[in-house]
């Protein structure tokens, strides 16, 4: 079975990209399965099911979704063993800038939208920075500048990366996306012991222990402030 | 090809000298240089080295100094192509449509300056054959067929490296969506495209631009408030002069506010070769050949005939006559009888 990671930030398109490869893959007779991670709702898993993948969903609540997907590739993966897939997509959102939920083995792709600005690269950390694939959408609705800038951008921070754009809605660019995700050679058979791109972002202070006062009494753990000093005292 | 050890052991200052374009680097990947521009490479990221630093910047020295070596290495050869490697023609030979037949023509090669119109009704597979363009598709998408650049089996660098897009496009649903005036979109524009006289491309562009669309705006107007017409003169302006891109597809050019006619000879002039999906007669008799798809698959390849192109003049005359008279609503002009001059 292929794994594929696909994350992005919400909104940016990637259960439509999702779905058009998705087609792709179907028509050479490939049998997909998807698993959806989200926060605190998703119904595209109804959308995955209409389309005839294999589907379940995941939602992490009051966790960190990234703590939650790397607690639980391991078991969506051997799922996706058993179900008998020839390729296993999983989808998360990048709720916080600072996601990182790639998986140094597994091919990993970041979904991201012309219509975030052209300062949102930069924004973004290890989730854009450390992808194979970075695949844009939305461009059909920008000007042709925009999207070389955007794109620049994007290959200034991730100059690694294959870049490509793909519309959600159309499908164009989605066939060539699939040809570079599914590789048959490639056999996964778990992740137990492998390693993430980089270290997901921590915490552990009183409010992840569901504290709600606000006053420095009730804060302890892992707690930073704000540097709130006038710089222009220090020279 | 830049490796990490060539840069590593170098003074940033050093680094900036001899590469112009990388403090655009540092910006994006946000390390503020400030007093420590006389350090080495290695010496200034040591604060990566610090686990907690590391951890809220979600950068790793050895990663950031590989992607700079990646990077360097990129706009070298970037900058270190000239015009010769450019694409003079492509050429489509014939796969097949939807139901497996063999598509209509032999060959079809599209030169440089030229124009190719692309006629069929939505869902014929118009979108399919530009993204065979776009893809350079060697017999390896659905419909087989083989785009060759320059008569030669195309590099895979057009399919995804994100300085060498083989086809840039124009389409009707295009919004400008930044907050900066013409003057600053254009010289970001320049910047990213490494051009040197960023100052002599915003004139060029922003005059070309004016001479396209029916009402005149300034440099310090800014993109969202454009008009439709302007808007369009605008891009296709900065595309025609600024896009790296040797093809630019156009999906209909509306006939308002702009002049059709000359945005297609700028195009054509800065040696694109151009394909458009229309309907419009007065743009598809502009064209060189129109290509007919059919059930998804090339029907047939039309040369425009002397007679259309006869034709062309009386059609841009009713055209005329209609902008004549929108020209004279906007003034608040009574139309007239003999406004319409038949």
């Amino acid at each position: 079975m292929n794994l594929v990671t696909v994350s992005g930030p919400p909104s940016s398109g990637k259960t439509a990209v999702i779905l058009k490869t998705i087609d792709s893959f179907q028509k050479r007779g490939l049998e997909v399965g998807v698993v959806k991670f989200d926060c605190l709702y998703t119904d595209d898993d109804v959308l995955y099911e209409k389309a005839g993948v294999k589907v379940k969903k995941g939602l992490s609540g009051s966790l960190c979704p990234d703590h939650y997907f790397v607690s639980n590739i391991e078991e969506v993966t051997q799922w996706g063993i058993k179900e008998g897939l020839d390729i296993l997509i999983t989808e998360s959102a990048g709720l916080c800038n600072r996601c990182s939920p790639y998986v140094k083995s597994v091919t990993a792709v970041c979904v991201i939208d012309n219509l975030s600005g052209i300062n949102t690269p930069k924004k973004i950390g290890p989730m854009l920075k450390s992808a194979d694939i970075v695949i844009i959408t939305k461009g059909d609705i920008v000007s042709q500048a925009e999207r070389e800038v955007f794109a620049s951008r994007v290959n200034t921070v991730n100059p690694g990366a294959s870049i490509m754009h793909v519309n959600g809605l159309t499908g164009q660019g989605a066939y060539e996306l699939s040809t570079l995700l599914y590789d048959e050679k490639v056999e996964v058979k778990t992740l137990v012991g492998e390693k993430l791109r980089f270290s997901m972002p921590s915490a552990l202070c009183s409010y992840c222990l569901g504290e709600t006062r606000i006053g420095e009494s009730y804060q302890m753990g892992n707690v930073r402030k704000i540097d709130m000093e006038d710089k222009k005292k220090k020279s | 090809m830049i490796t990490t050890q060539d840069i590593q052991q170098k003074t940033i200052a050093d680094l900036f000298d001899q590469y112009p374009f990388l403090p655009g680097f540092f910006e994006e990947n946000t390390l503020e240089v400030d007093g420590q521009i006389n350090e080495k490479l290695d010496d200034f990221l040591n604060i990566l080295d610090d686990e907690e630093e590391k951890e809220n910047r979600a950068m790793d020295k050895a990663q950031v100094i590989e992607s700079m070596a990646e990077y360097i290495t990129q706009m070298l050869a970037f900058l270190g192509e000239d015009e010769d490697e450019g694409v003079n023609s492509i050429t489509l030979l014939p796969g097949t449509n939807k139901s497996g037949e063999k598509e209509q023509f032999e060959e079809l090669t599209i030169n440089k300056s030229e124009i190719v119109c692309i006629v069929g009704p939505t869902g014929s597979g118009k979108s399919r054959l530009l993204a065979d363009i776009e893809w350079v598709a060697q017999n390896d998408t659905p419909t087989s067929r083989t785009i060759l650049v320059n008569g030669e089996e195309g590099d895979k660098k057009w399919r995804v490296t994100s300085g060498h897009k083989l086809v840039a496009q124009l389409s009707q649903n295009m919004n400008f969506v930044m907050d900066l005036s013409v003057y600053e979109f254009i010289e970001l524009h320049a910047q990213s495209r490494l051009v040197e006289d960023v100052e002599g491309v915003i004139q060029k562009i922003f005059e070309q631009a004016n001479n396209l669309a029916g009402e005149k705006f300034s440099l310090d107007t800014p993109i969202t408030s454009l008009s439709g017409g302007q808007s369009r003169a605008l891009m296709i302006a900065d595309t025609a002069i600024l896009s790296k891109s040797p093809i630019i597809l156009i999906d209909e050019i509306e006939n308002a506010g702009i002049d059709r006619k000359k945005a297609l000879e700028l195009l054509v002039g800065e040696e694109k070769i151009v394909l458009m999906a229309t309907h419009d007669p007065i743009l598809a008799l502009m064209g060189d050949r129109r290509i007919v798809i059919k059930n998804g698959g090339i029907h047939k390849v039309i040369e425009t005939s002397g007679d259309e192109q006869n034709l062309l003049s009386e059609l841009e005359r009713m055209d005329n006559v209609i902008q004549n008279m929108r020209t004279r609503l906007r003034h608040g002009e009574i139309i007239r009888q003999e406004d319409i001059g038949f």
